[in-house]
């Protein structure tokens, strides 16, 4: 597609585009000042709705179905901002939030006036601590504007964006976590029903959007759905972000069609693999969801194609590259702690799964592995999640992804790995491991590692 | 007098007022607590107990609210931390382009280990999941916002000679 015009993205390069006064310039604000003069939020909706969007966090829902489901005789609506994007490899909201925040606002302005909220949480991970003074001041400057506030632009419509920063938990980027969080708790995601369009933040129906979302709907706004319609795939409209890194020469984050191919978007604007070497694995949208192998790099990064050679879904579009020097334990190894370490401890399933296999792959790295403990692990993968029903959110089944994927498609080289490392391997506790070096054991080291240790 | 009944303060009235500001925001005080933390870490360098039970007191909810949202996070440390806080990525961009070596280097070439602060006080490095700045991959996070990466063992030296003359203010 040679064609394509990126709208996402289109002011990155701008000079000073985080401003106010710039992005007026390159047409800023005039979806929000079209919608709020002429149209009705259910014709915002109703268009959002045909435009067939779909969430950019991760799970892919519909966004206008999304608002369509806030009861009708609501008297009071919040709208929520996913900020908190966490997931490994994903950049692609901080740069919409850093490079372009009048586009998020204008955003949020369309999607609270569709969804009548008066009062939107923009939640926004601590790490992101330049986006956050960006955002800061752009809502100043927006307010001082009048885009936000009491009756904006003369349509009666108000609005208070207020930023609320988060504390380094990956649990709050699930939208009852971030509630939950919000509300001043531990991020605990709620069981559902009742979803949050019912009954969510302050037990008021509540929207949970994503930034890439809620940017595209000025842009939805402005040209219409039937334009949004003729980019991407089937079941796959529109503009995609799509974050590049790992072993590429070019760790980038670029705006394309959505249903680009892995293969594409490595060779193309990745400046290909790294030290001339070939891509062994390819994970296709943050270590959730699961990998590709060398032999499926042409398949589709949308919605729909990327289910076919097994992986979870699209997620955040966040492409991880590793090259044929990678080992699939350093893989498993990484990803199994990134969970064990992120599991919010709700469930227990997911609370002792993912702890469990994290144990087991640091052992099978450090030379003790056995050739059960790959049944032990499928076995708990499999078992863990809202997919077999264990678990209150998502976060186990992203858990459990990687281990599925690699038993399916790379057992042999797990099998190889653990026969060829056997290394005379004791079990000790970080406890014993402390006396055995003659330290003071630290309280809380040993309360946050209690997982057991092997040392040759 | 003896014996005064007033009992020690350990926030300060523009702390107080700053934490105040938040409360017309939310339909609920309790929803502060995440903002007012913040508050007090960004003044304290950390949030030790007498804080949260003051914390607690602005907003009307129990000290162990206050310590429960608290304790979820691992963010909030109870002791003082240095300076400067630099978070260094092991996730796997990071991992993948050399990351946990470099954090390793790091603590090594300061004499600590990852979430320990160094015995002059200026500098505390922690191991961070992913940063979200995987464009600068392997990269560090100071708290004071700069992003430092893609780092080598070299730049990683550069990176802690420039923490050591202390935070910068932002613009």
């Amino acid at each position: 597609m040679a064609d394509f015009e990126p709208v996402l993205s289109r002011n990155w390069n701008v000079p000073d585009s985080h401003t106010l006064p710039v992005y007026e310039s390159r047409g800023g604000y005039q979806s929000a000042r079209k919608a709020l003069t002429t149209m009705d939020p259910d014709k915002v909706v109703a268009l959002v709705k045909e435009s067939e969007l779909r969430g950019r966090g991760g799970a892919g829902f519909p966004c206008g179905l999304k608002w369509s489901f806030l009861p009708k005789d609501r008297k009071e609506t919040f709208m929520c901002i996913n900020a908190d994007e966490s997931e490994p490899a994903t950049f692609n909201n901080r740069l919409l939030m850093e490079r372009d925040p009048h586009q998020l606002i204008e955003g949020i302005i369309l999607g609270c006036f569709a969804t009548k909220a008066s009062t939107a949480y923009l939640y926004i991970r601590y790490e992101y601590i330049n986006a956050y003074r960006i955002l800061e001041k752009a809502v100043a400057e927006a307010r001082a504007a009048g885009f936000l506030g009491k009756d904006i632009l003369g349509s009666g419509f108000n609005l208070e964006i207020y930023v609320h920063r988060g504390a380094g938990a990956y649990i709050c980027g699930e939208e009852t976590g971030l509630i939950e969080s919000l509300e001043g708790k531990r991020g605990w995601p709620r069981i559902k029903p009742p979803f949050p369009a019912i009954e969510g933040a302050f037990r008021k129906p509540t929207v949970v959007n994503n930034v890439e979302t809620l940017c595209c709907v000025p842009h939805i706004v402005e040209r219409g759905a039937d334009w949004f319609k003729s980019i991407g795939t089937p079941k796959s409209y529109g503009p995609k972000l799509y974050c590049i890194s790992g072993h590429v020469n070019k760790q980038v984050c670029v705006e394309l069609p959505l249903g680009v191919t892995a293969r594409e978007l490595i060779e193309v604007h990745g400046g290909g693999v790294w030290k001339g070497r070939k891509a062994k694995l390819v994970v296709p949208g943050g270590i959730s969801m699961g990998f590709l192998t060398a032999d499926e790099l042409d398949t589709k990064l949308d919605f729909e194609d990327i289910r076919k050679p097994g992986c979870l879904g699209l997620g955040t579009a966040a492409v991880t590259v590793m090259d044929d020097h990678t080992s699939i334990v350093d893989y498993l190894y990484n990803t199994t702690r990134f969970f064990a370490h992120e599991s919010c401890g709700q469930c227990t399933p997911c609370r002792e799964g993912c702890a469990w296999i994290y144990k087991t792959m640091k052992r099978i790295k450090g030379g003790g592995g056995r050739l059960v403990d790959l049944d032990i692990m499928l076995q708990l993968a499999s078992n863990m999640g809202m997919m077999p029903g264990t678990t209150i959110c998502g976060l186990a089944d992203g858990a459990s992804w990687p281990i599925r994927n690699a038993m399916a498609k790379l057992r042999p080289e797990l099998e190889d790995y653990i026969n060829t490392h056997q290394e005379g391997v004791r079990q000790i506790t970080p406890l014993q491991e402390a006396i055995f070096a003659g330290q003071l054991a630290e309280p809380n080291l040993i309360s946050i590692s209690l997982p057991i240790l092997n040392k040759v | 007098m003896a014996q005064t009944a007033e009992k020690p303060v350990m926030l300060s009235e523009a702390v107080r007022e700053k934490i105040r500001a938040y409360i017309p925001r939310y339909p609920s005080k309790r929803a502060v607590t995440l903002p007012a933390l913040h508050i007090v870490h960004e003044h304290l360098r950390c949030v030790p107990f007498k804080a949260m039970e003051e914390i607690a007191e602005i907003l009307e909810i129990t000290p162990a609210e206050v310590h429960d949202t608290m304790s979820f996070y691992g963010f909030f440390p109870q002791a003082p931390i240095g300076e400067t806080r630099l978070w260094m990525c092991r996730s796997i961009s990071c991992m993948l382009t050399g990351g946990e070596e470099l954090l390793a280097h790091t603590c090594q070439k300061l004499g600590i280990r990852a979430g320990e602060t160094t015995a002059d006080g200026k500098l505390t490095v922690e191991f961070a999941e992913c940063l979200g700045i995987c464009d600068f991959a392997p990269a560090a996070l100071a708290d004071d916002g700069r992003i430092f990466g893609p780092l080598d063992e070299a730049k990683v030296d550069a990176m802690l000679g420039e923490l050591k003359r202390g935070p910068s203010l932002p613009s």
